[in-house]
């Protein structure tokens, strides 16, 4: 049985691979809201109150783009709308947890945290404090993407463009995914969800990032049906 | 940008992490549903790794012979058999580099 910092420290290092593109995105972010003529502070408020990389340049982006509040807030929301499918997968590893716990975990729920933390809780579901594994990653996170959106605001984008290193992005995610290209039903989901987000692109308030996952679901019931 | 609007944002995000995690039990969620939650991850992710490899800055594809398609392949290749996420990224960026700064420069 792991202690509590034991399992803390194991979500830092699980997750701690990814800042390679985690901190790169989060200058060019922060270097973005800057650029684009945007108060600093409030460039920065976004990264403590939304707390969503993606979603806080597309928020920036909009905004700068002159399209309304209301249509920026949607967005944002759609984009992270993805959060409730994570929330479904980790509610089976917190539902010990008590209330107001609970509401204290989700605000650090991302994209990479999840992954690791899932992977982790897989493996270990007897472990008791399953859960700071994933404040372990979900802090790291927290802390580094400040750190990062702070530097881009103060220093501007100090990582050279020509660089490319947005592709770290995707490169970061084909890192999650990769082992599970070994089973054949996982690929067809995979190929569905990309394929459907290529697709669905240029639907309204950048919507294809959860119309995809929704297809890519669908089709995984249909292939557990076909396992039976 | 105000204020109130990212406040706007930040809530409605909050509620995206919050709703599932605190207000839905594991009762209510049958084995079914349960058994499709198993492919969230690979339901999710490729719907930023794709757009991320085939789509650009200005929201049109890409060529066939873009170096991020190489350097994606790269990626995959070696994630798949190190198993080490630093050098899956570490192996797509540099594949890209070498060709945008060496190959096609």
């Amino acid at each position: 049985m792991l202690s509590k910092k034991q399992l803390f420290t194991r979500g830092m290092v699980d997750i701690s691979p990814h800042m390679l593109s985690v901190i790169p995105f989060g200058i060019i972010c922060g270097a973005i809201g800057v650029e684009l003529g945007f108060d600093p502070y409030l460039v920065y408020a976004m990264s403590f109150i939304i707390f969503g990389g993606a979603s806080q340049i597309v928020f920036l982006q909009l905004l700068s783009g002159g399209a309304s509040s209301l249509v920026a807030v949607t967005s944002v929301g759609i984009i992270n709308s993805r959060h409730l499918l994570y929330g479904a997968v980790l509610s089976e590893y917190l539902e010990k947890l008590s209330f107001i716990k609970k509401l204290l975990i989700s605000y650090v729920i991302v994209d990479q945290g999840f992954a690791e933390s899932n992977k982790f809780f897989k493996k270990n579901k007897s472990e008791e404090y399953l859960h700071y594994h994933l404040i372990g990653t979900g802090c790291t996170m927290w802390v580094c993407w400040q750190i990062a959106t702070l530097s881009g605001i103060i220093l501007g984008s100090f990582v050279p463009e020509e660089l490319g290193l947005k592709f770290a992005i995707p490169l970061t995610f084909i890192a999650i995914v990769v082992q599970d290209l070994k089973k054949i039903d996982h690929v067809i989901v995979m190929i569905t969800c990309g394929l459907s987000s290529l697709l669905f692109f240029d639907a309204p308030f950048k919507s294809y990032i959860i119309i995809s996952p929704v297809i890519a679901l669908f089709v995984a019931s249909l292939l557990l049906r076909l396992k039976k | 940008m105000t204020l109130v609007s990212i406040i706007f944002a930040g809530v409605l995000t909050y509620f995206t992490r919050m709703t599932m995690v605190a207000l839905i039990s594991r009762d209510m969620l049958g084995d079914k549903i349960k058994s499709v939650l198993e492919y969230v991850p690979s339901a999710v992710f490729p719907a930023i790794i794709f757009p991320g490899i085939f789509i650009n800055d200005y929201g049109t594809f890409i060529e066939m012979n873009d170096p991020k398609i190489f350097g994606a392949l790269v990626a995959v290749i070696v994630g798949y058999f190190s198993k080490n996420i630093i050098a899956t990224i570490l192996a797509g960026l540099v594949s890209y580099w070498f060709l945008i700064f060496v190959i096609f420069s």
